[in-house]
């Protein structure tokens, strides 16, 4: 078998389409920088008192809300254990540090970070994910698979699947109240609900310049980080706080490039391989041709007539198979038959020619 | 069905031997058959030249009976999982979201089914004609391998029927997992195109066989591209998982490390797979000898490549910088896998091919197949989460499913094996390529 020229050429327009797509793919990035105009919200921790009427109103908004009224949120006995964001609870507060060693407790709010270029939005294979002109980072479950890709690539691991839902699962994570704020009317409504005003809704640019002016004036009183600012390469929500961020259960290893870079080095070389491994073996196959070429032509005499080169075969029935019927082109030669096939069953009745009696192998 | 199986094993006896000489090929065409010429062809094809009775007979044997068993568990666990959702069948959680049906069934799955790819491009592409035995073989096992793979993600995907979104309705390019879904689709289609000879051959439909051998060379280079694509891809999953997976398993290397290794798995299963079939369907075209030569000359390449792959992965090591965390039960961990699993395989290797002794390399290609799964699930489950105090332990349904569909593939692979022209060429037919 040969490749023709026109064989060639078809493969590499194929090849080169589907080259061009990929290519366009790893330039196509989730989102862009980080635009001015985004929103964002600063939760100031040494604000919060840890009442959770923040994960109260976030059911509310997002239609959670259960049987529980809102005095059962006063419980302090959820502190106990660390808890994440779930299906049902798209913001959770943990306490960080205990009343008895006679400091005061840290409450931290989490929730979806919005990220300013997502990794859920670059790892989602529907793109279900997308920034969306206000800021916040918004999914939609109606090409959702389900494949939850998305809870591995997130850093802050904030999305959650609802594993209990047979037919219709989904992703569930904090929207900052996309609907709300879309057009400017009103906060989201944790931010609404906080009897502190620990959490701060406005344009992530000024929210910025706020936090800094709050570490300046109080530096006794904050730790000199913004967290979000840089993380993951920026997100949407920023913290500051009275304690470094690494005992608050923040996670500090997630460093400063944006997530969707991770991938993009990977992806770009899929079209560089889409063009250069067709050749390559190609031009393998063309060489291992040509040598075989001037192997016929020059030993023709001298190897044994083996088929393609192949390798000769042991037996003698095997040699009678091999050597039957050099081309196809005369398919009624009669003695084209195998041992094998003597039973008129399939090619597993090899079996059969060693010892008629052993009974079929077939089906153990 | 086990009340048959009873019934049936006090019967079993061997089946008779079909006496009257079986009709030539030729004497069947494929079009305008009779109805008795159909029933003929079914009974010799499909039941394998025995009348009903004895073919349901003959299926008593103890591997059929355990087979039954586990489909006795595997079917009522897939019901619950359809209708009772993920939760009530997994231990899945929102921090571990992939356990073992991804952990084991798609990653070890698609890395042990890449003999197909490596055959096929040893023999068609580099003209090592000598393995052209284990091509077949090879790319049966592979397309299986992918096929019980999509299987097995159907179990754990959230809403399997929107499997073709990513592809036709709804395509998030920027996403690794996008490549993956697409290279496995083709690869799939590929590796189907690519073992169509046999299947034609096997109905003695003669153009369109000559139409799919005419295609070998084309698909062979598509399906070493595709290949190395999704290989990697798998790995360049977990790019996006940096301080999930333990620093010592994540590195920017990883989708290279996953493409050498399921090189090295591929090889290895083909030797492990024309193993049990030379011993299961007691081949007599191939001679031990002959089988003794191929084994060896697969541990050759088998040596070389888990070499490459045992530097690769000290490279990585060295690349992030993670010297210090080999001395943790994690670096010993790690120690474990890439000695025990990699090096010690590639040397017994090595040794085996020096001193011709091909046992030992079906040894060593057994332990290699063991380091890979061993690879697949460090990352994807053992060392996921390597910090935190949540640990994911796969409920026995998750087990169930996966025992489930890896004994579908057997039984697959058998009830083709026995029928169609896979490890022995068929004689109607000069041998393909």
């Amino acid at each position: 078998m040969s490749v023709s020229r026109r064989d060639f050429l078809r493969l590499a327009g194929a090849a080169g389409v589907a080259n061009l797509a990929a290519a366009q793919a790893a330039r196509a990035s989730a989102a862009g920088p980080a635009n001015p105009e985004w929103m964002g919200m600063l939760t100031d921790l040494t604000l919060c008192v840890g009442c959770r009427k923040c994960e109260w109103a976030c059911r509310q908004a997002n239609g959670l809300a259960g049987e529980e009224p809102i005095d059962a949120y006063d419980d302090p006995s959820v502190f106990a254990n660390k808890r994440r964001t779930s299906g049902l609870s798209l913001t959770v507060v943990n306490r960080y540090g205990s009343d008895a060693a006679g400091e005061k407790p840290v409450h931290v709010k989490t929730q979806c970070m919005h990220c300013i270029e997502p990794a859920c939005a670059s790892a989602c294979l529907v793109g279900a994910y997308r920034k969306s002109p206000q800021g916040p980072v918004i999914y939609d479950d109606s090409a959702c698979i389900g494949c939850r890709y998305c809870l591995i690539a997130c850093p802050f691991e904030m999305p959650a699947y609802t594993y209990d839902d047979p037919l219709t699962p989904v992703v569930r994570k904090c929207m900052m109240c996309v609907e709300r704020i879309r057009d400017g009317a009103s906060r989201p409504a944790c931010a609404e609900m906080c009897p502190v005003e620990a959490i701060t809704f406005g344009k992530r640019n000024a929210l910025l310049t706020l936090a800094r002016k709050k570490i300046a004036e109080h530096p006794d009183k904050y730790v000199d980080h913004i967290y979000g600012e840089t993380e993951a390469g920026g997100t949407c929500w920023l913290y500051i706080a009275g304690k470094p961020f690494e005992e608050l259960g923040f996670r500090t290893d997630v460093g400063t490039t944006p997530y969707p870079e991770l991938t993009r080095g990977f992806l770009s070389s899929v079209p560089l391989i889409q063009t250069i491994w067709p050749a390559l073996l190609m031009g393998a196959y063309a060489f291992t041709q040509r040598r075989e070429t001037l192997a016929r032509d020059s030993g023709a005499s001298v190897a044994p007539p083996t088929e393609n080169g192949s390798e000769k075969p042991e037996s003698g029935r095997a040699v009678a198979v091999n050597r039957v019927a050099p081309s196809d082109d005369n398919p009624s030669l009669p003695s084209r038959s195998r041992p094998g096939r003597v039973q008129g069953r399939g090619s597993d009745q090899a079996s059969q020619t060693r010892s008629e009696s052993t009974p079929p192998e077939a089906e153990s | 069905m086990i009340d048959q199986v009873a019934r049936t094993a006090v019967l079993e006896s061997p089946p008779p031997v079909a006496d009257e000489p079986a009709p030539s090929r030729q004497a069947v065409p494929p079009r305008g058959r009779s109805r008795s010429a159909s029933l003929a062809w079914l009974r010799r094809e499909i039941l394998l030249g025995q009348t009903p009775r004895d073919y349901l007979k003959s299926l008593v044997t103890p591997f059929n009976i355990v087979a039954a068993l586990i489909l006795c568990v595997g079917i009522p666990v897939t019901i619950v999982r359809f209708t009772q959702g993920l939760a009530a069948t997994t231990n899945l959680t929102d921090a571990t979201p992939w356990g073992l049906w991804i952990g084991f069934d798609v990653l070890c799955g698609v890395a042990l089914a890449a003999g197909g790819f490596v055959m096929a491009s040893a023999v068609h592409l580099f003209g090592l004609h000598d393995y052209k035995p284990l091509v077949r073989p090879a790319i049966l096992t592979g397309f299986l391998g992918y096929f019980f793979v999509v299987i097995g993600l159907l179990f754990d995907l959230g809403r399997p029927w929107r499997l073709p979104y990513p592809l036709f309705i709804s395509p998030g390019v920027t996403s690794v997992m996008f490549e993956v879904a697409w290279c496995v689709a083709l690869y799939l289609t590929v590796q189907l195109l690519e073992f169509c000879p046999a299947a034609f051959e096997w109905l003695g439909w003669r153009s369109c066989r000559q139409w799919a051998v005419w295609m070998t060379v084309g698909l062979t280079v598509f399906g070493v591209l595709l290949s190395t694509l999704h290989q990697s891809a798998l790995g360049g999953l977990f790019l996006m998982a940096p301080g999930k997976i333990h620093p010592l398993w994540y590195s920017p290397y990883i989708p290279v490390l996953f493409f050498a290794s399921a090189v090295a798995a591929g090889i290895s299963m083909v030797v492990f797979e024309s193993m049990l079939s030379h011993r299961v369907f007691q081949e007599a075209r191939h001679s031990r000898a002959r089988m003794d030569r191929l084994t060896l000359g697969l541990g050759k390449a088998a040596a070389v490549v888990l070499m490459v792959y045992f530097g690769l992965k000290w490279l990585a090591l060295a690349h992030g910088q993670q010297w210090r965390l080999l001395l943790t039960p994690y670096g010993y961990w790690w120690l474990l896998e890439v000695l025990g699993f990699i090096l010690l395989p590639c040397l017994l290797n090595a040794y085996a091919v020096r001193n011709r002794r091909a046992g030992l390399v079906r040894f060593a290609c057994v332990i290699t197949v063991l380091g890979i799964v061993l690879n697949r699930l460090n990352i994807s489950i053992i060392t996921y989460h390597w910090n935190a105090a949540e640990r994911y332990i796969p409920d026995w349904k998750e087990f169930a499913i996966t025992i489930m569909i890896v004994t579908l593939g057997l039984l697959s692979f058998r009830s083709i094996v026995n029928r169609m022209p896979v490890l022995n060429d068929h004689p109607d037919f000069e041998p393909a390529h």
